[in-house]
């Protein structure tokens, strides 16, 4: 029998792959090599299995919320996301407002938190000295790994008194002519929670966008203040453009942190479902109704309904997380063929 | 000309006054929470924090003996189911990856790790506590394996994608079994980095509630029994955070100082090991 183990045309991978085959069909007969053979064949097995689990899990994932939320997709079809009915004693569910309470908390979250977080990766990374720099990033990494459940903690026994005794007031005796700032201070609010957003995701994109920035190459930098440029001539003309999507990209996965993030939210939100144009006033989001209700569900709809929430919930954030991944992709491809 | 310089220097000055301002705005609020966590936690930590269990409501004391219990054992569990299927999944790509296959196995694990934590406590209570007719530190367990796997698979893959292939095809050609190359060469040569991703996964999810609401669900009392709902230490931070008592609020700040520490300790111990590896 031709047992040839090296393949002098195929690459490695595939002349290992003829051995285990060819191997294969003699190891009943011949003791000493199949044992060894057999090592290889369930090791790869073994490695094979646990790494399909992981397509497993997530297709398991995807098939569990939507067979648990069909029963609820039927009942209520496209009115499910237009209206806000949310009785569980008549069984009538519409999740409206945690829709409008995720959009509206996690999009001012992030026009309050991109500004700052370029700003700061900025000065960081272009302006502070570099012993400086190189202290701050371990520091920023550090604080985006701090358990939501902390921020919320500091959000509802700290934060918000603050807000009820001092911020609120002060926006209702100044701005109060404006529809935002309408109502009485209740410490947690839409705005407690467009605060704590702001904090939690500002680490997040200040890193990534500190990465990005370091990507830019140094010759573009040094072309520009040989021009004759100042410091934030040389920062808008060379740096910012040439990480614009890269940029983009950070902000939206703070942006995909941010409707995702429940336990802070839940904390200093407020929970309650009424769609208010007034900051000031108690709100909920998709992922804090279903912290509250999920383990006390009074009904299968319920808990139906409840799921196709958890569906829209990693659907969007599939959409947004996808989005930045292709932005923050493009600068590091672009950066590398710059480079070359 | 003179006073186009001017005016340019002056925008120049403001500029980076003002990101140095944002700089500041930025860390202020996480000062301040470091701040309180320090000065409240360490004026409400006490002996009865790690021996007592929570008293009832109106009884002033007692700690969160079995919360630390509980974490301990629901980390174990999820290590136990994590890291195998972690690990022996970036061999298989990092070995015999390659492929559509590979491909979209890396995509499964990024969209796993982006989805959010909630989701997963979610599909961990149809698949387990409905079953098992009741909650259970076991489907607490499964529920933080889930968010730990993609963790794992990616930096370990990163870990062992730097090892070199000839040290790979050197051991190959003294007639060591691709296996055993695999464990005693590539991950062995790779271990300093492979421990430095599996404790920051494990400190990750120290920290993680929102899985453990429907799975574990909390308990006020002791429980050894992993069938049986069990409490930890960030679900009972939550449920004494919004609770309206004073003395539940201490037993939630001492909570989140341990809780700071030891994640703090752990990528401490990530990062010793991840410089031990360049520098030796």
């Amino acid at each position: 029998m031709p047992v040839n183990g090296i393949d002098s045309t195929g690459s490695f991978r595939s002349s290992l792959n003829r051995r285990r085959t060819l191997q294969s069909a003699t190891n009943t007969n011949e003791t000493a090599p199949a044992r060894k053979l057999n090592g290889d064949l369930v090791f790869r097995y073994l490695t094979t299995f646990f790494a399909f689990s992981i397509l497993a899990i997530l297709a398991l994932m995807l098939f569990e919320m939507t067979a648990e939320s069909i029963p609820s997709i039927r009942a209520f079809g496209l009115k499910f996301v237009t209206s806000s009915d949310w009785d569980a004693v008549q069984e009538l569910f519409g999740a409206l407002p945690y829709l409008y309470g995720s959009v509206v908390s996690s999009v001012l979250a992030l026009v309050l938190a991109t500004p700052l977080s370029i700003a700061a990766a900025l000065f960081i990374t272009e302006i502070a000295p570099q012993r400086l720099g190189g202290m701050a990033a371990p520091l920023v990494e550090l604080l985006a790994a701090i358990p939501s459940v902390i921020y919320g903690l500091w959000g509802v026994l700290v934060m918000a008194p603050w807000l009820q005794s001092t911020v609120q007031p002060f926006l209702i005796e100044h701005l109060g002519f404006l529809p935002l700032f309408q109502g009485a201070p209740y410490g947690v609010s839409m705005l407690a929670a467009i605060f704590i957003l702001m904090i939690m995701v500002v680490p997040i994109i200040t890193s990534i966008t500190r990465e990005v920035l370091l990507a830019v190459p140094q010759s573009q930098k040094e072309a520009a203040i040989a021009l004759g440029a100042t410091r934030w001539e040389m920062i808008k003309m060379a740096v910012l453009p040439y990480g614009r999507s890269g940029i983009l990209g950070a902000s939206i996965l703070g942006l995909g942190r941010a409707i995702g993030e429940t336990m802070a939210v839940t904390m200093v939100i407020g929970n309650s479902p009424n769609i208010s144009l007034s900051l000031l006033s108690p709100a909920y989001t998709m992922p804090s109704v279903i912290a509250n209700e999920f383990a006390e569900t009074t009904s299968k709809l319920h808990a139906s309904a409840l799921m196709e929430i958890g569906l829209i919930l990693m659907v969007v954030t599939l959409i947004v997380n996808a989005m930045a991944r292709l932005l923050i992709w493009s600068v590091s491809k672009s950066a590398k063929g710059g480079a070359a | 000309m003179m006073h186009g310089m001017l005016f340019r220097k002056a925008k120049n000055h403001l500029m980076t006054l003002l990101m140095l301002a944002a700089t500041i705005a930025v860390l202020v609020p996480l000062g301040l929470i470091f701040f309180h966590i320090l000065k409240m936690g360490l004026s409400s930590l006490s002996l009865d924090f790690f021996t007592q269990i929570p008293k009832p409501t109106g009884e002033t004391g007692g700690g969160m003996a079995n919360g630390m219990f509980g974490s301990l054992i629901m980390i174990g569990g999820a290590s136990l189911i994590g890291l195998p299927v972690g690990i022996f999944g970036a061999i298989y790509l990092a070995e015999y990856g390659g492929g559509k296959v590979s491909t979209s196995i890396r995509f499964a694990a990024d969209v796993l790790s982006g989805t959010p934590s909630i989701i997963t406590g979610m599909v961990a209570y149809t698949l387990l506590v409905v079953p098992m007719k009741g909650f259970s530190g076991l489907a607490g367990s499964v529920a933080l394996a889930m968010i730990m796997i993609p963790i794992v698979l990616r930096t370990t893959e990163e870990q062992l994608k730097m090892v070199p292939g000839s040290l790979r095809e050197a051991s190959l050609a003294l007639g060591v079994p691709l296996w055993r190359t695999s464990l005693k060469v590539t991950l062995r040569s790779a271990l300093s980095g492979v421990l430095t991703g599996v404790l920051l996964a494990i400190a990750r999810v120290s920290g993680e509630t929102a899985p453990l609401l429907f799975t574990a669900l909390g308990n006020q009392f002791w429980n050894r029994d992993i069938t049986q709902p069990m409490a930890a230490i960030p679900l009972q931070i939550f449920n004494f955070a919004i609770a309206p008592y004073e003395d539940w609020h201490r037993l939630a700040w001492a909570g989140a100082l341990v809780l700071v520490t030891v994640m703090f300790c752990l990528s401490l111990t990530a990062r010793f090991f991840g410089r031990s590896r360049h520098s030796g």
